[in-house]
């Protein structure tokens, strides 16, 4: 499994803050499991936006970073704090 | 080296105090104090709400100190930022530096900003007449980060 958590702007334009998901050997990188959330729909837009940041397992990583079973995943807008 | 992370208001002269008073070989503090403004973008701003990712938030700040150990001669580092609810006037963040001297204070409590204004995972939203709006990431903070690389 996976864990996908989403934040800010995109937690509420998904209307959730995050979601299990089984992991396959297709999800190979952190852009496979993107396109595989954007194919669900309008509201899933969000995350093909070019500013998009995502972490895995905590650290800030591109969307080439290599996805493995058991991973957290994180997507969210730029951050904003200070 | 104190990192908090807290839903309570703090007060910014204890945390600059108490950065001196761990070492008597610091001979420079520098502190920075973010607050909330009443204003953004044209609009009043009449609070704000601070989202972060827990566990990740800790381990972004963690590392941003890690590197400026490692950039400058630094005798004591404290970051404290707020999450939740914040009025206008709070504080939402402090870091503090302190070393023997003062240009490595100055230059780490920087990079210390513009690191965590581009790295670490929160999410300011404000209220307005217009209802709550997500305040964007700002091209000049990139900017600002980049020339520490």
């Amino acid at each position: 499994m996976i864990e996908v958590r989403y934040f800010a702007r995109y937690r509420e334009a998904l209307g959730c803050d995050g979601e299990s998901l089984p992991w396959t050997v297709e999800l190979d990188c952190l852009d496979a499991l993107r396109r595989r959330l954007l194919a669900r729909g309008a509201a899933w837009q969000v995350l093909a936006e070019t500013s998009l940041l995502c972490a895995r397992n905590q650290e800030l990583c591109s969307l080439a970073e290599p996805l493995r079973d058991g991973d957290e995943v994180a997507f969210f807008p730029p951050v904003t704090g200070g | 080296m104190a990192i908090r992370v807290q839903l309570a208001a703090f007060q910014p002269g204890v945390e600059l105090e108490a950065l001196h008073a761990a070492n008597a070989g610091i001979g420079a503090v520098v502190g920075f104090v973010g607050y909330v403004r009443d204003y953004n973008d044209g609009n009043a701003v009449a609070g704000m709400t601070l989202e972060h990712y827990p566990g990740m938030t800790e381990k972004a700040l963690a590392g941003i100190v890690e590197q400026a150990r490692a950039r400058w001669p630094l005798l004591g580092v404290e970051i404290v930022h707020r999450v939740g609810q914040l009025q206008p006037g709070e504080p939402i963040v402090f870091v503090g530096t302190a070393s023997g001297h003062r240009q490595a204070a100055f230059d780490a409590c920087n990079f210390i900003m513009d690191y965590l204004k581009t790295r670490a995972p929160f999410w300011k939203r404000e209220d307005t007449p217009e209802g709550p709006r997500w305040v964007d990431g700002r091209a000049s903070d990139q900017a600002a980060a980049q020339r520490w690389e």
